[in-house]
Order: structure tokens, then sequence, then C-alpha cells
């Protein structure tokens, strides 16, 4: 049976080069923060890594503060804006948007319960933030506006150079978490006067629990792990000298592919739209097709539901994911859909495809073969 | 890239049914029902339509549709097999527990799925009797009483609901009393509610 990865959002594989360069780096067992030879060389090859990675944002060096991914870069962000609030700050509220990755969705509910002032700014029905919206929450009590780059299901990407000019207006700082859009469109730190950006390895082919913080020079920092003087006293802990120097590969190899990789992404995303408009009748694409990711497609197959609609496609060999409740494990079906504006009927039927650097375009020929009939079959089967 | 090593996500009778659906409604066969029950929500993912015939008071056949997970159509097509030749009065009583024992088991957040099943065939075999004017002794049976104080069982709450007597907890508290005694019942019923709003679509 042919296998086809799509669900390269979730996480992606880790690439040959990275492997080749984390083997090697298992030798480096010295611990970096030594002074000595071992800790040196140990030290040299992470800061290598800070290096690529900082040229893969187009952000300073200095910038980078190594994480355990990017839910852990999200929190620190969070955390910094709350102990500022604890410590007086006149700034104290906060605003992030109803789409945002479930590391600051849930954060905020949390810091909601304790008191602390964050407003979420809606989206339109293709999962833009709302910028007349934003406006008017913008105010001088704001101290920090934290916008997703590109959405993680539907792949709408936000105006964040109009999101950092109308904050910076406000003199409030921005963070964004630009996860899903590292190596798959340009991302430029300072260009886009950005604050604080998030991002983690295993989304551009490099390994699991490790990402990183950028935060921009001037911008607040208040340390979230205490007990060293790692990352210059930001992030305390021994370095995962492994994994850094395995992001560090993926930063490389994601900054030198990343302009061919955009153009095949997006042609194989069309090439399945279009195919799956074509073959399977009452189809509606979700998210905006002008302002989307290159390698996301999320579409809705009324009737249909998207949990069978992916155990089907996984009966076949090809892997993607759902919004679709009976797969989150509670009764409600994916909020990013629900607050873009999608029906529940059209969330609970809804399937993800997000590619990757290892599909082809004969992929796209095999779901287009496998997916119509399994709709099909799913709609006979239906109630409604 | 292999997933071969890993079980699949649900066990494997409940793959069988779900690969192989037994009993499911097919335009071209004509089927002629004798009863219709319909159950179920979009809130929740899961609508189910339940079809049967009777014949000398027994389940003759059965056919459905489901829209839902995969655990829903399993579970459907699972009782669709368990439930011809039952009696009325057996099948009324084939429960949830049943169902999911005979597919090896469901994970605990998918139980509320065959919940459904059991209720689309109760609901197809009340239409049944309603239908042909007799009188519905099994209802009644597999009643529980929720609330000891006021004497208040989970069919007379079900009726409301389906019925939408009632729409919400307030009201369902209003028009029956419950609870207003020693308030042991209240989380029980507050779940109950819960529940049935979702199978009815209220």
């Amino acid at each position: 049976m042919r296998f086809v990865y799509l669900d390269n959002n979730a996480t992606t594989p880790i690439h040959e080069d990275v492997i080749a360069s984390m083997n090697e780096a298992l030798a480096l067992y010295g611990n970096a923060s030594s002074m000595h030879g071992s800790g040196r060389d140990a030290s040299f090859r992470i800061e290598e890594a800070r290096s690529a990675v900082a040229d893969l944002i187009g952000a300073p060096r200095g910038s980078i503060v190594f994480t355990s991914g990017a839910s852990e870069a999200n929190n620190t962000v969070f955390n910094i804006f709350r102990d500022r609030i604890d410590q007086g700050s006149k700034r104290n509220r906060m605003i992030t948007t109803t789409i945002e990755h479930p590391s600051i969705i849930e954060k905020v509910a949390y810091l909601r319960d304790r008191g602390y002032r964050i407003d979420l700014c809606p989206v339109d029905n293709t999962g833009r933030i709302r910028l007349d919206v934003l406006k008017g929450l913008l105010d001088e009590d704001v101290a920090l506006v934290s916008v997703m780059f590109g959405n993680n299901e539907i792949g709408t990407i936000q105006p964040i150079g109009t999101i950092v000019e109308m904050a910076h207006e406000a003199g409030a700082h921005v963070h964004s978490d630009a996860t899903q859009a590292i190596g798959k469109i340009e991302v430029s730190m300072e260009e886009l006067g950005l604050d604080y950006l998030s991002l983690s390895a295993h989304k551009f082919y490099g390994p699991k629990g490790v990402g990183a913080l950028a935060v921009a020079k001037g911008a607040p920092y208040i340390p979230y792990i205490h007990g060293g003087r790692q990352e210059a006293g930001r992030r305390a802990g021994t370095s995962n000298t492994v994994a850094i120097i395995g992001m560090g590969t993926a930063a490389k190899i994601a900054k030198r592919d990343r302009e061919d990789e955009e153009k095949r992404l997006w042609r194989m995303r069309e090439m399945l739209r279009e195919g799956i408009l074509e073959r399977i009748p009452n189809v509606v694409v979700n998210g905006n097709q002008e302002h989307c990711l290159p390698g996301t497609l999320d579409v809705s197959f009324p009737h249909a539901e998207g949990e069978s609609i992916l155990l089907y496609l996984d009966l076949e060999g090809i892997q993607v994911s759902t919004g679709s409740a009976c797969a989150s494990g509670s009764l409600e079906p994916s909020y990013v859909l629900l607050s873009s504006g999608v029906d529940i009927e059209l969330a609970h039927g809804s399937i993800r495809f997000s590619f990757g650097r290892y599909n082809t375009e004969d992929d796209v020929t095999y779901v287009l073969e496998k997916l119509p009939p399994i709709i099909k079959r799913l709609r006979e089967m239906s109630a409604i | 890239m292999s997933n071969f090593m890993a079980q699949w996500v649900y066990s494997p009778t409940v793959k069988d049914h779900f690969m192989n659906p037994r009993n499911t409604w097919d335009e071209k066969e004509n089927f002629v029902p004798d009863g219709i029950g319909d159950v179920g929500s979009l809130a929740c993912g899961d609508q189910m339509r339940v079809m049967i015939q009777v014949e000398d008071g027994r389940i003759k056949a059965i056919r459905w549709l489901t829209y839902g997970c995969a655990s829903a159509i399993a579970s459907t097509s699972m009782l669709s097999e368990m439930a011809i030749g039952l009696t009325l009065e057996d099948a009324y009583h084939l429960s949830p527990e049943v169902i999911t024992d005979a597919l090896g088991g469901l994970p605990e957040h998918k139980f509320h799925c065959s919940v459904l099943g059991d209720k689309g065939l109760r609901a197809a075999i009340d239409d049944y009797l309603e239908k042909n004017g007799l009188s519905n002794p099994y209802r009644n049976a597999v009643a529980k009483i929720v609330c000891e104080c006021h004497n208040i069982t989970d069919v007379q709450i079900e009726d409301l609901v389906k019925t939408k007597q009632v729409t919400t907890l307030e009201e369902l508290q209003k028009l029956t009393g419950y609870g207003s005694t020693c308030g042991k019942c209240k989380a029980d019923i507050a779940g109950l509610f819960d529940e049935l709003t979702h199978i009815y679509n209220v």
C-alpha cells in the first residue's frame, strides 16, 4: 500500500541532513556552560545553530532564546507581561485572537481566571483578524498584542506588518507565533518590526522538543525558568546540544530551500483543491484562498463526518487530520473553524491536508483516486 | 513511516464493523419499515436513523443510517446484528454496555455514540407501537427513578426533552420540581439533561 503523509502541520519528518548532524552531535558530551575544551566545543556548535535560526527569521543572533518548543516560547511571552502587570505596569491589558494555538488560548484562559485582562480579537469568515475590532481594542493600557503568523488548521496568514504598525502606534509590544510559517513563507522579524517571535523545529524537518523565542532588542524580558545562566540568563537549564544543533541544520535547509518549496507546496495544494472540487460535489474550502500557507488545504465535506473520513483514508495509507469533535475527545469541534464562521456541521466534516517537502504530485493523484469513493460512501450512509 | 506496530484506534471488532457495516439502508432495496427512530444532534456530530420491520412481535429486519464517527458507525452496525430476531421487549432492553462489550470496548469519551444506537432502536419500536395503536409496556419498564423525593423517572425527563416541553434545566426544575427537597439528584439530572439535549438536538 502507498503511504501518503499529509499531516505536515502536525509535525514533519526529520530531514536526513538533520539526522546526520544530530548523530554527530551526540558525541559532543560537554556541558556548553563549562569553560574547558569539551564545553567550548558544545557551546561553539550551539552558537552556530543560533546564527542559523536567527538568519532564517531575519533577526540578530543575540535575540534567539532556545526553548523546548513553541509552546514554551508562547507561554514565556505571556508570563513576561503577567509579571510586568504584577510589578505595577500601567499597561495591564493584553490582546490576542480567537484562533491562536492552544498554548496561547489555554494560557489566556488560565490568566483570565486569575483576573488578568486579556481580550480575544475575533477573525472574519476567512480567519483573518478583524483589524477594525483590533483598532477599537488598542489603547494606552495595552501591553501586548499576540497574533499568530499563519494558522495551523486553515492556513490563513495574518497581516502582521499592519498589526505591528497599529500596536506600536498604541505603544504596545507585538508577539507572533510563527510556528507554522517558518520555512514556508518569508518571515523577517526585523522587516516586520516584531518584538517577539515563537518557532518550533519539528515543523520544519527538525527534531521535536526544541524551539526558540526570538526577542527583539529593547523588548521586555523576564525569565520563566530559573536556575542557571544559560541563554544569557534568559532560560535556565543545561543546553539541549543535540536538539539545538539539529534545529540549526534544519534552519539552514529551510532558508536555502524556502522559495522553491513555497512554490512547490502551493502547486500541490492547488492541484488537490481543484481536483477535489472537480470530483466531489458539495464541498466547502475553508480559510482564506489569497492569504494562505502554501501547503495547507482545509476542506469540509457536508454529510460526511471528519473522524470517519480520516480513518477510512488512514486505511488507504493517507494520513490527514480533522476538526471534528469526534477526533478531539471532546464534544466540541475545532474552535478555529467555529470562530472563523464555519457552521458546526461543516466543522465536524472538515479535513486538513497539509503538504511538506516529501510529498509529490503523485501523492495528490493518489488522494484524488481514494477520497471521492470514501465521501460518497459516507454520504450514502448518512442520516442527514 | 510505518504504523504497523501500533494497534488501530479501536478494537478489531470495531474496525471490522467500520470497514464493513452491516444492515445499512440502501435506496435500491425498497425497504418498507414498520417503525422509524430518529435520534442525535449535529452539534455533537452524530445523527442516526433506525428502521425496523416487525413480525410476530420480533425484529425481523433492521436498516440504519448514521452521520457520525467510526465508533458510531460500528456500534450501530453491531446493534443491528444483535437486534435481529429479538422480541420487542428484549430489543428494548439492549443496553449501551451490551453493545460496547460486543464491540470489544470503546474509549470512555466515545461511549455516548453507542448510547445513541440503543436510543434509536427504542425510538423505532416506540414509533412502531404507536403507528399500530399498540400499548407500550416497555417504555415504563426501562424507566429508572432519578429523583426519589419527587418520584421522577429518566423516561419522564426524556419525554419532556424529546417533545421540547422543556429546553433548559431551569424549565425542567420548575415543571417537575426535581432536586428541591434533598437535592441529592441535582448533578445526575443535570448530566442526564445534557445528554438528552444532545440526543434530541434541543
